[in-house]
Order: structure tokens, then sequence, then C-alpha cells
């Protein structure tokens, strides 16, 4: 499983860190940083979580 | 479970057929929207797609190829009534859809006023068409003049100041978003759209809609007149259930259901339409008119219809929004009113970038924030694991 994130989209709700807090954190620079970018199997429910509540539809999970 | 229909495309609608061939669902897979259009995202309406920066190709919901999923898609059809024993949708053409699993998603639609006038120009913002109406009136150069501060009507307001049009906002409450965030925080909100040029009129009352076939002004009570080109009713919205009346359904503002989104045997709801009592909350029956929480619901319900009965996992939710407005990200999360003792953990309400969080029996259980996500989402976690509010104040750095 890899993850992409496209920045162009990527508002920084942060809805993401709830979703998977092990695999995205937005810092208070205001960015969001992927913390892992190719997680394990046991993380695919949160990854999947993620990119279906991301807001600006800018999380892609590969594989 | 050889069959599922879902009535809705929209977001709901969309996760949720997603999410089921995610699991491996490999039968007939039937998505009903009464729109013609495939799901398109709405948040954008008041914001992007209205303000012209987005054109209206960008808004739609799914990047990846429907092909994938395996649809029958029955776009433009409006589903008119549900037979609860069957499992059977009628639609507005007469046909039937009958399947072994049904999935509620029809959503919720724009409340008006009683006693407004028809004329062109009063118009609400729910669909994309609403929005290409309204934009196109921006276009033009129009007065807006809108009915209620409530988030859209806020949005729309900053939207169309950032196209340098004079907007007027009419509100009843003292303060704009007061339902969302309390009358402390609607007054900062108020400063801030003043400050951008906002005619924002708080605890007024609309007395007459008046135009010759067309919207020309509307009058207060206490005489003042507003001249506009385009009125927006933005009074809030209310689930579209009127077609499941005697279908058998509990319907009691939304359809009920159990803690698993359930509704009745092989039919589960998500989203605008779904009432269920939220075990994050102590079981508080809740309808949650949120952007996250129809995709939240919509994956749930699918994994719901495909679950073993007792096998299924309640709903359990911490309530999440958003709203962008002049610059400002405002985000909330859980429970809270006004009667809630709110304290400031960070920042500064005037500046507009704080976090607030507000007890209830102890415990945090709502959060407030303006362009502080990472704060927000923490104290969502908190109030998801239900912290006491005294360790919840020093909780987030």
């Amino acid at each position: 499983m890899r993850i992409s994130v496209n920045f162009d989209l990527c508002k920084s709700n942060a809805v993401c860190m709830d979703a998977a807090p092990t695999v995205f954190e937005v810092r208070d620079d205001g960015y969001l940083y992927v913390l892992q970018e190719e997680p394990g199997e046991e993380l695919r429910a949160e990854v999947e979580a993620a990119a279906a509540t991301c807001p600006t539809q800018a999380i892609t999970v590969e594989g | 479970m050889d069959s599922i229909a879902v009535v809705g495309a929209s977001l709901a609608g969309l996760r949720a057929v997603e999410t089921l061939r995610r699991l491996g669902f490999a039968g007939r897979l039937t998505l009903i929207g009464a729109e013609a259009h495939l799901p398109y995202d709405r948040p954008p309406l008041s914001k992007e797609l209205l303000s012209g920066e987005w054109d209206r190709d960008r808004v739609v919901l799914r990047r990846a190829p429907y092909d994938e999923l395996d649809l029958e898609l029955l776009l433009g059809f409006r589903a008119t009534a549900l037979d609860v024993a069957t499992r059977t949708v009628t639609l507005h053409d007469g046909r039937t859809v009958a399947a072994d699993g049904i999935v509620l998603a029809t959503g919720a639609a724009p409340r008006t006023l009683p006693g407004l006038p028809t004329l062109d120009g009063i118009v609400t913002l729910r669909t994309l068409d609403d929005c290409m109406v309204l934009r196109g009136a921006m276009e033009r150069g129009a007065r807006i003049c809108v009915i209620g501060a409530g988030f859209i009507g806020a949005e729309v307001a900053a939207t169309a100041r950032s196209r340098g049009l004079d907007v007027t906002v009419l509100e009843a409450l003292d303060a704009p978003m007061v339902r969302g965030v309390g009358t402390r925080i609607g007054a900062s909100f108020a400063a801030l759209h003043r400050a951008n040029g906002v005619d924002l009129r708080t605890g007024v009352r609309v007395e007459a809609v008046e135009g010759d076939g067309r919207v020309e002004r509307v009058r207060l009570a206490g005489g003042d007149v507003v001249a506009c080109d385009v009125l927006l009713v933005a009074v809030g919205a209310a689930p579209s259930t009127g077609w499941l009346e005697g279908s058998g359904l509990t319907l009691d503002d939304g359809v009920v259901c159990d803690e698993t989104l359930l509704a009745a045997p092989g039919v589960v709801a998500a989203g605008d339409i779904a009432r269920w009592p939220n075990p994050t909350f102590g079981g508080e029956s809740m309808r949650i008119e949120h952007w996250t929480n129809a995709a939240e619901q919509g994956m749930h319900a699918a994994t719901r219809l495909l679950a073993e009965d007792g096998a299924a996992p309640a709903f359990a939710t911490v309530p999440f929004v958003w709203s962008d407005q002049f610059g400002v990200k405002i985000q909330s999360a859980g429970r809270f009113s006004a009667a809630d003792r709110m304290e400031v953990v960070h920042g500064s309400i005037d500046e507009h970038r704080f976090v607030a969080i507000f007890e209830r029996h102890g415990r945090v259980s709502g959060v407030l924030g303006c362009s502080e996500p990472r704060r927000v989402m923490q104290y969502r976690r908190l109030i998801g694991a239900g912290t006491p509010f005294a360790e919840a104040l020093t909780a987030v750095e």
C-alpha cells in the first residue's frame, strides 16, 4: 500500500490525522506531513477511511 | 445478499457503493440519484465554484473510473416510495428496483420561509444547478441579499465580497452561525464579516419580500428596506424523507435507525437523513448534516449491510464540520451550545486564531477552532475518548 497526497488539493483540514494518526500529521506550520508513505497492511482500514473522508480528496491509496 | 440498491447519489451514497465493492460485494449494485449529474461535491458550491475560481468539472466526487464499480447508474430518477417488506424502490417514472439490501441516502433539501412570494431571483443553494444560477447572477454584478447567517449564508457572503459585490445578510439571531459556534464566537465572526464589507444585520425580522415579477427589495420590521437583485434563502435544510412516508420505517426528523444505522431488516441509512443513537455521546439521538458524517456513515452503512446481525459494529463518531471564510478556517467537532462552559485553550478569539473547548457532564464535549487544524483534531480524539474536561484543558500543546 502506497500513499500519495496531492498537495495542490490539500487544505490541511486534518481529518486524515484523526482517521490515521500514525500516518498523517498536520503541524503548526499548517502543512500536512505523511509520516509513513508505505504503511503496513494493519493500517489499511484507517488509511482507506482517511482517503474517503478527506474533504478535498487529496489522498490516493495505491496497491 | 445478491443485490443492493443505494438511493441517493451524493457523498453518502457514493462512499457506500465504493465501500461495498472494496469489501468484495460482487452482486448487482444500483445507484439511484435524483439529479442528472454524477456524484459531485457540495462544499465548493458556496466557495470555490461560486467564486469562479473553479470550473464545474472540478467538483466531481470520484476521480477514479466508474467502470471499476460496475454500477447500474440511474441518474435523474427520483425515488417516490419504498416497500420495506419487499425492499422495492419505486421511481418517479413508475419503474421499480427490488434488491436484497437498501441504502437510504437521499440527503436533505433547503428549508424555505413561509409566506415568501413567487418571484424570479429568489433562490436557495443546495445543488450544482442552484450554484450555477447564483454564480451567473454574481457574474452579472447582482446585488445579493441573504436571509440567514448560518454556514451557507456566511460563506456565500464571503464569496460575494471576494467578487467585489454588494451583499447584505439578514439574521434573526444576535450573531452569525450562532447554532454552530455560539454567541461569543459568533460576535467575532460578525466583526470579521463587517470588516470585509458585508452589510451584516443581526437581530432583524423580515416583514416582506417585494418585487414586480422579480425580487427587488426586502422590507424589515422597523421600516428598513434592503434593495437586491437576488435573494438567497439560507435558513437550513430538512431531511428528504417525504418519499418514505407510509413505507413502514419510523420517521422522526430523519429515518430512525439503531446504533448500527439499520432502519429495518436489510435497510440502512446514511448521511443527512439518518437519525441514530451515537454511543460516543451516551446514545444521544443525532442527525448530522455535515460532509464528514456523510462520508463516514456511507462507509459504515455498507459495512453494516454486509455484516451478520449481532456482529455489526455501532456507528460511533465525534461530529466534525469546517467552513472557510475570508481566509479563516473554522473547524468544530463534538457537541456544544452557548449554555456549556467554554474555555479558550489556545490563541485569541478576536484574532480569529484560537481553540476553544466545551464541557458537558465533566467531560470535554466539543471543540471549536479557527485556523488551528492540528489542535482541533487532537481535541476531536480526546472528545471521542471521553476525556475529563480538567485533563483536556492542558492536554494539547
